[in-house]
């Protein structure tokens, strides 16, 4: 009886499993594969990942993509740890919601009303603006890590400090600055995974001249998917993957919800 | 242990910020007529405290009666509504915590987890600029003191809870300070460790001379520590006393009861004569309390406060079984025979064996339960009465204390 139940879990678990990362496997398996066409494995290759060298607007999207993530999660890790630290020090119910709300917010909508926004204001399009949209969305993520982390220190630790000779700058820098930072590395490097995956809201606010990494692979994916479309995805997902199990490591309470 | 003799001032930044004189009328801390509240809750009611230099202080009260309230005002976490406090005479109320003269041991330590413990001890000489070579004697000078001198590179998580203790307290007295707060320093410590370091802490205090104010609400760790208790209720002090005079003397049926075990028998005044007062006890009869140095107006209500241990328990006089004592509580007999003694008959209603001291529950003829405990001194197995044993209680005229309703 038990272990028919622990089959029927173990079978259905598989089952998910299946359908979340099958189509991961494929891609990664066919970026391997020495044909042109994602039907039939005929060989092992590297040649896919030699070619990625030598195309020229794909480099350059790479390029962009890892100057707008570094510059946004820079930004909004600095900006989210002030919004982490407020949100925690005044308990204001209406901070906290403008804070965290761009994380809710439909990604399309955001898009569109930054690009309503830049047109105003007469911007060009570009990397700045892909920027300034990517920080806006990036900085909750930081806020909630910061936030995390703040919770679980012991208040009496910053009192202890004062108590100790410390001026409130002094205690920021020697005391609530060192015991958050696991907590803003987190942030910081959810932000950097968040802005260089993001698609939709980058499509809205890119100009001419600006692609990214996620633009370039669906503006080849609309003639077909190649296997060099294959190798850069395996590759970006490679990088994610490293760089959220750090950030997990670093901050396990974000990633519980919390 | 630590010098503090010869500190004129404490140099913070380059500007002097406490010069003391030395010279102090009596009080080091005045508390003034400080009050604090949070919304409707009254957390301090007007209170008003003289610490005197070199006193182990003790605030003692049931949680929630203004006690931490009050030391943290002190250490300036907070401020007052009302008030004033006052070191060496000068307000302290505008000055922030970092330049206060003093120190706090919290209750969980408050160790800085990121640093080693040689890093934690040289925090608040670092924060008050002592050179790198000074910060370096001092800190290995304030592990000796506390006899770990080999945990300075260690993390605060690989200590136990009593080393955790004594580096809080190296942390807290290596800059000298005026004067220590402890937030119920040893509240997470087992109870044998506990009294280690309750012993620990009256030697260091003896030691180096430093003013203690402890926060507890710990009733026998209270009258074990200090010089003097000051013992809140709801946001005020009740009494303020010495250990042995608030055990003896408790001014309230309140402080009776919170310090140690306690009997409340009640009645009224009916006479007095110098410092002796006659109290009839409802339905018991008339009793003897010498040694009241007040004046009690006749009639008052009133209860006779009897510590168990102030009460004799013996084997009853009478034939079991045939007392009619028990039924006869206008029995003038402990007036008419006066030797300073009060007897009354009862019978053992239960009784609480605890090795060393047996505690009988005698039910008196009022019905009122009377807590008595008796030393197992005798030799062999000490088992002297049993539960429903009619007994003799007695007490002497001084064993007991008057307090008003």
């Amino acid at each position: 009886m038990m272990a028919r139940k622990n089959l029927l879990l173990a079978v259905s678990a598989a089952l998910v499993y299946l359908f979340l990362y099958l189509p991961l496997v494929i891609v990664v398996v066919f970026s391997f594969n020495d044909s042109k066409l994602n039907a039939e494995w005929v060989g092992f290759t590297w040649k896919w990942y030699g070619k990625l060298l030598y195309n020229q607007e794909m480099l350059t999207a790479a390029m962009n993509s890892l100057i707008i993530a570094s510059v946004s999660a820079g930004i909004a890790t600095i900006l989210g740890t002030l919004a982490g630290i407020a949100m925690h020090q005044y308990r204001l119910r209406l901070l906290q919601m403008l804070v965290l709300a761009p994380i809710a917010m439909p990604e399309i909508l955001m898009g569109v009303s930054l690009l309503v926004l830049f047109i105003m204001v007469n911007m060009t399009l570009g990397l700045i603006s892909i920027m300034l949209a990517h920080i806006t969305f990036c900085i909750g993520f930081v806020a909630l890590a910061v936030q995390a982390r703040i919770s679980s220190l012991d208040p009496a630790l910053i009192e202890a400090a004062r108590d100790l000779g410390a001026t409130p700058w002094q205690c920021f820098r020697e005391i609530t600055l060192p015991l958050l930072m696991p907590g803003i590395l987190a942030g910081a490097l959810m932000a950097f995974t968040l802005s260089i995956d993001d698609f939709v809201i980058t499509f809205f606010t890119a100009g001419v001249g600006s692609s990214t990494l996620p633009l370039q692979i669906y503006s080849m994916v609309k003639i077909a998917v190649t296997p060099e479309v294959n190798a850069v995805s395996t590759l970006l997902m490679l990088v994610t993957l490293v760089v959220i199990t750090v950030a997990s490591r670093l901050s396990p309470a974000i990633f519980r919800g919390e | 242990m630590f010098v503090v003799s010869g500190l004129l001032f404490v140099l913070r930044a380059g500007k002097m910020v406490w010069v003391f004189t030395g010279m102090e009328n009596g009080a080091l801390l005045e508390i003034v007529d400080v009050s604090r509240h949070f919304d409707a809750f009254v957390a301090l009611d007007k209170v008003s405290l003289h610490i005197k230099a070199g006193e182990f202080f003790t605030l003692l009260g049931p949680s929630g009666c203004g006690k931490t309230t009050l030391l943290r005002l002190i250490a300036g976490f907070d401020q007052p509504d009302g008030g004033d406090i006052l070191l060496n005479g000068k307000s302290i109320i505008a000055v922030p915590p970092e330049d206060r003269p003093l120190h706090t041991i919290f209750q969980n330590y408050a160790l800085f987890p990121h640093m080693t413990v040689a890093e934690n001890i040289a925090f608040p000489l670092r924060m008050a600029r002592v050179s790198k070579q000074d910060i370096r004697t001092r800190v290995a000078e304030a592990l000796e003191d506390v006899r770990l001198p080999d945990k300075g590179s260690q993390y605060p998580d690989a200590l136990s809870g009593g080393q955790k203790q004594r580096i809080a307290i190296a942390r807290a007295l290596v800059n000298r300070p005026r004067l220590l707060l402890l937030d119920e320093p040893l509240s997470a410590l087992d109870a044998k460790l506990r009294e280690q370091m309750q012993i620990e802490l009256i030697d260091l205090q003896k030691d180096i001379g430093i003013t203690f104010i402890y926060v507890t609400h710990d009733q026998g760790e209270a009258l074990a520590l200090s010089h003097r208790i000051a013992v809140m209720d709801h946001g005020r002090i009740v009494q303020v006393d010495e250990p042995t005079r608030l055990y003896g003397y408790p001014g309230s049926r309140f402080v009776a009861d919170f310090i140690g075990k306690c009997n409340l028998l009640d009645g009224k005044v009916s006479e007095q004569q110098g410092g002796r007062v006659t109290v009839e006890l409802d339905g018991l009869g008339s009793v003897y309390v010498c040694g009241m140095e007040s004046q009690f107006a006749v009639g008052s209500r009133c209860a006779l406060t009897l510590r168990p241990e102030k009460i004799r328990i013996s084997r009853s006089s009478a034939i079991p079984g045939a007392s009619d004592n028990l039924s006869a509580p206008s029995d003038p007999s402990p007036l008419s025979s006066f030797d300073g003694e009060s007897h009354f008959p009862g019978y053992v209603h239960d009784m609480l064996y605890l090795g060393d001291v047996t505690v009988y529950n005698v039910t008196l003829a009022n019905g009122v339960l009377l807590e008595t405990l008796l030393a197992n001194s005798a030799s062999g197995r000490a088992n002297f009465f049993e539960i429903g044993d009619q007994v003799d209680v007695a007490w002497s005229c001084d064993a007991g204390h008057l307090v008003l309703d």
